[in-house]
């Protein structure tokens, strides 16, 4: 075993120290130093199993896989909160899903629509309200595609049945009524959400759309929720390099383009965490293939431009070598512009879905350095496609605790980290270069060849802002 | 070397080769045509569309309130070293602390017992237990604050219970204050909690305290997210040369000094002031809906004179200093009569933009009300007036405040109504400002009527909530912000005109 993960083992063990035994155990078990090679197994982490109590995890729950990341996007479906009034109310627009179309009358996406649960709810069940309340909205948004249903809590707790309201009123609209069993005490995170809401994507909407023409070129973009206009940067080179988009979804999706998504020749997916469930529905049930790609940073950007025209003919490749061509001076133009000042510079991650991973590369292409980068709902083919993507001896965590995360801070000293809403604020008080990663500070967007200089950019601020030298600190 | 200039998300999609893409895009998406959308969005805006609105009795559409445990981690936080802790399903506290931070630009503490399947099948006992362990151990609390989520709700998690066992099997000290509130969401809403919550610890700690007269008062700010109000209270009390404890005071949790360090704990109501608020000569609430149990217990169970003085206007300022000056026997200084002095003179400078003005409002009960009062005080007229979370009481005392003005008579109050109601009456019947929340926005980009964000969230706008807005000064940055307002719009519409005045 190197020293370097040694260094790293043995403060993991000092920070363990403050939990009470039982939980000391359990965290050993999700934070880990890094072997880029696989070979030394105490280096794996344990991952996507229950949060302990009371240790102030950073995650969410089922309904924020499934309302906030995929169903919330689809920008012609109403999306319900079914339950009490909260969970629609925290979750109201904050992820930043971009979208073209006029909200409230053909999309929906900035809206929160609740059933709003009343004490005779819990008592008398939601079901004939919930009917009720799907006329009342086909009524109001008369062009509406489809009427999402996604459970709270006391949904599945009072034993209601949506399901069967959803395949009543389905026959009379004549548009998909999804009934999305996300309950947030379902599962361990966000995760099991996603899971649940690709498996009502495949059986209310999948294989449904209407799509006139096909060519050889026919690609579907998955998992991208187009933060800031992400899919809209990545269906850019898509596009350019001669493939058709056929399907990019959730991000400004409709229900069609879901529908149609099963047409595509190739299945091209950027957050495999979210979505990786539908694309191996799709590789089984129609044979369609997948991939994975990373268009953060030029360097993975270019890499994964040459692996997707790989799977095309001649023409493409052409193309992406041309499409390369075009923006590798400018990209480089933007390294010479940022690198030397962020050169050296070490990045502490912690954050969700592709991003511990994705990231790091375009922290690379700036000369920067993830010294430690964690998931929140990661799941262990997650930590093994994040392992070699970091040095040895960094460290790796999951799920891990606002405790855990100012100790690792402390210690490791990173010039700037990047998680979530929730840690921001701790870090401006410790007078840490902070960014939001997950819906990139009310930025981006940092996908593909548009986003890197914004990415760029944003890094640049965080880290050489003159604000940080103004704390004066307590000698 | 000449820099590259970066264009983001704001110029990006304005790009042709963007909006080409758009164009493109849509033979995958199955558009309606862009005349029928047009016919839709028109009829929206029609009689026949508002009263198809108001008709739905099932769903609601971009409501303007929260749940009640949001309220409570809230209250809890303002107690020093309190640690709010959520029975329940994890998500809840996350939204929690994540819809407080977007606010306050703040980080904010708070605990979940992460409950999951098996504890809707046996229970939250061992959540709760392992919780309180956990979080005894790793962020030392002084006290810690129990609330609850839906889920603990529909399964029935007994709480006292619950600690009880704690206490017994040793999981935390003895000493170690537990109040604890059951919090459902499917009942009222955040200033609910807030007020279950600041029941819940006032009934702990004061248990076995009641002694000697403290000559202090104690005043509660209610679910008061303006952090300059909790500073302009203290400010006022100390010209006032009144004691006093404040209860709740999350004034340090949601605007800390920046000192390079972190702290968990960085203020609120200390423990012991907190235990001897029962014996208070009286207790004053700046807000009246997110307190009524609290101050009924105050009342009954502690004997103490309660009165409830939301302080946000002139008159409603004048009516504070005036019952306080009573209460405490203290007069009211010269110096505070000459901040009223300089916030009537301001309002009387700016009333030609104020009045006559029609308004729309939404919001927290307290502060419609307060709004309402001030808006009427400078000539403004409210017109409609939606509150999500307001009850009947609430809705009587709204009527009874336009009642009392003739700058009142065209104002409907609407409880349990949302913001898309709001958008239909602002387009059958329009008006020159809207009042709310940064959600409203919305309402803008449909109807065009500019927005004033005054109350819970503002999310788009930075440090607005570090201005008061109770007070003689509260009611100066209320007016600043209102007049300005109408003159940012003013211009913006006569910039192509003669009137692009330049002295106002």
């Amino acid at each position: 075993m190197s020293t370097a993960i040694k260094d790293t083992q043995k403060m993991i063990e000092e920070i363990l120290d403050a939990y009470p035994e039982k939980s000391k155990k359990d965290r050993a078990k999700h934070l880990a130093a890094n072997d880029p090679s696989g070979q030394c197994s105490a280096c794996q982490v344990k991952s996507n199993v229950k949060s302990r109590p009371g240790v102030m995890t950073v995650r969410g729950c089922a309904y924020a896989g499934a309302k906030g990341v995929v169903w919330g996007p689809v920008k012609d479906q109403i999306t319900i909160s079914h339950g009490p009034v909260g969970c629609g109310q925290y979750s109201w627009w904050s992820r930043r899903n971009y979208y073209n179309g006029q909200t409230g009358i053909d999309t929906f996406g900035t809206m929160h629509i609740t059933t709003d649960f009343q004490e005779k709810n819990i008592v008398y069940g939601g079901d004939k309200g919930l009917d009720l309340a799907l006329h009342e909205l086909k009524g109001l948004f008369p062009l509406a595609n489809g009427i999402g249903i996604l459970s709270e809590c006391p949904v599945g707790l009072i034993g209601d049945d949506i399901e069967a309201v959803s395949k009543r009123v389905e026959k009379e609209f004549k548009y998909p009524i999804v009934p999305v069993r996300c309950e947030g005490f379902r599962g361990v995170s966000q995760s099991l959400g996603h899971h649940i809401a690709n498996d009502t994507i495949k059986d209310y909407v999948l294989g449904k759309g209407k799509l006139e023409t096909s060519t050889p070129y026919d690609v579907a973009l998955i998992g991208d929720y187009n933060i800031g206009g992400d899919a809209w940067a990545s269906r850019k080179i898509l596009e350019e390099m001669g493939l058709r988009v056929i399907s990019q979804y959730t991000g400004d999706a409709t229900i069609n383009e879901i529908g149609i998504a099963t047409k595509a020749k190739l299945n091209l997916i950027h957050c495999y965490r979210s979505m990786n469930y539908i694309c191996r529905h799709m590789e089984e049930e129609y044979g369609i293939p997948w991939m994975e790609f990373n268009f953060f940073g030029p360097t993975k950007t270019y890499d994964s431009i040459r692996k997707i025209a790989a799977k095309f003919d001649e023409k493409i490749q052409k193309n992406a070598e041309a499409v390369i061509a075009k923006y590798k001076p400018v990209m480089d133009k933007i390294i010479e512009q940022y690198r030397a000042k962020l050169e050296g510079k070490k990045v502490m991650l912690y954050v969700g879905g592709l991003r511990p991973r994705h990231t790091i590369g375009a922290y690379e292409d700036l000369g920067m350095e993830v010294v430690a980068s964690g998931y929140e709902f990661g799941h262990s083919d997650d930590y093994k496609r994040t392992y070699p993507e970091m040095k040895e001896g960094a460290v790796i965590m999951d799920d891990a605790t606002l405790y855990e995360l100012e100790e690792f801070t402390r210690r490791l000293k990173p010039d700037m980290v990047g998680s979530g809403i929730k840690e921001k604020y701790s870090y401006h008080k410790l007078g840490v270069p902070f960014r939001q990663m997950h819906s990139w500070d009310y930025s981006g967007p940092y996908h593909g060849f548009d986003g890197f200089p914004v990415f760029a950019r944003d890094m640049d601020m965080t880290v050489n802002s003159p604000t940080w030298s103004l704390i004066r600190r307590k000698k | 070397m000449s820099t590259i200039k970066i264009k983001d998300h704001c110029d990006l999609f304005l790009e042709p080769e963007y909006q080409a893409q758009f164009e493109r895009k849509k033979e995958f998406e199955n558009p309606w045509p862009a005349d029928k959308v047009k016919e839709v969005s028109e009829w929206t805006k029609t009689e026949e569309y508002k009263e198809l609105n108001f008709a739905r009795q099932n769903i609601k559409i971009n409501p303007a309130k929260a749940c009640q445990p949001l309220g409570a981690v809230f209250c809890a936080s303002g107690f020093d070293g309190s640690m709010p802790f959520v029975q329940g399903a994890q998500g809840c506290v996350a939204y929690f602390r994540s819809h407080l931070s977007r606010h306050f630009k703040e980080p904010f503490a708070a605990i979940s017992t992460s409950m999951t399947e098996d504890a809707a099948v046996f229970g939250g006992l061992n959540n709760m237990l392992e919780g309180l362990e956990n979080t005894y151990a790793l962020y030392k609390p002084k006290m810690i604050a129990v609330s609850t989520t839906c889920m603990a709700e529909v399964i029935g998690d007994d709480l006292n219970s619950y600690i009880k066992t704690a206490r017994e099997k040793g999981v935390i000290p003895q000493e170690l204050p537990v109040p604890f509130a059951h919090t459902p969401s499917f009942v009222g809403s955040h200033i609910v909690g807030y007020d279950n919550m600041l029941k819940g610890i006032l009934k702990t700690l004061s248990e076995g305290k009641k002694g000697e007269s403290n000559g202090k008062i104690n005043i509660i700010p209610g679910f008061d997210t303006y952090t300059g109000n909790y500073h302009e209270i203290k400010r006022l009390m100390a010209m006032m040369g009144v004691e006093f404890t404040l209860l709740a005071d999350v004034s340090e949790t949601f605007d800390s000094p920046n000192t390079g360090e972190y702290k968990l704990y960085p203020g609120g109501t200390p423990i012991p002031e907190a235990m001897d608020a029962v014996n208070a000569i009286g207790t004053i609430a700046l807000q009246k809906y997110s307190t009524v149990k609290t101050m009924d217990y105050i009342q009954k169970e502690w004997g103490q004179k309660t009165l409830t003085l939301s302080p946000i206007g002139i008159r409603n300022t004048d009516a504070f200093f005036e019952e306080l000056s009573k209460l405490t026997g203290k007069p009211v200084p010269a110096a505070i009569e000459a901040e009223r002095g300089r916030a009537v003179d301001a309002m009387v400078d700016s009333h030609p933009y104020v009045h006559g003005k029609r308004f729309a409002l939404v919001g927290d009960p307290d502060i419609l009300l307060g709004m309402m009062s001030l808006i009427m005080e400078m000539g403004g007229e409210p017109v409609h007036i939606i509150c999500t979370n307001g009850d009947k009481h609430f809705e009587a005392e709204a009527n009874e405040l336009l009642a009392s003005s003739p700058f009142g008579v065209n104002g409907k109050v609407y409880t349990g109504k949302d913001m898309w109601h709001m958008r239909s009456l602002l387009f059958t019947e329009p008006v020159d400002i809207l009042i709310g929340n940064s959600y409203a926005k919305f309402l803008t980009r449909d109807t065009g009527t500019p927005l004033i964000r005054i109350g819970f969230p503002l999310f788009d706008r930075h440090h607005l909530h570090r201005y008061p807005v109770i007070g003689y000064q509260g009611a100066l940055n209320l007016v600043t912000l209102i007049v300005n307002n109408v003159l940012d719009e003013m211009d913006r519409k006569t910039m192509d005109t003669t009137s692009f005045d330049v002295i106002r």
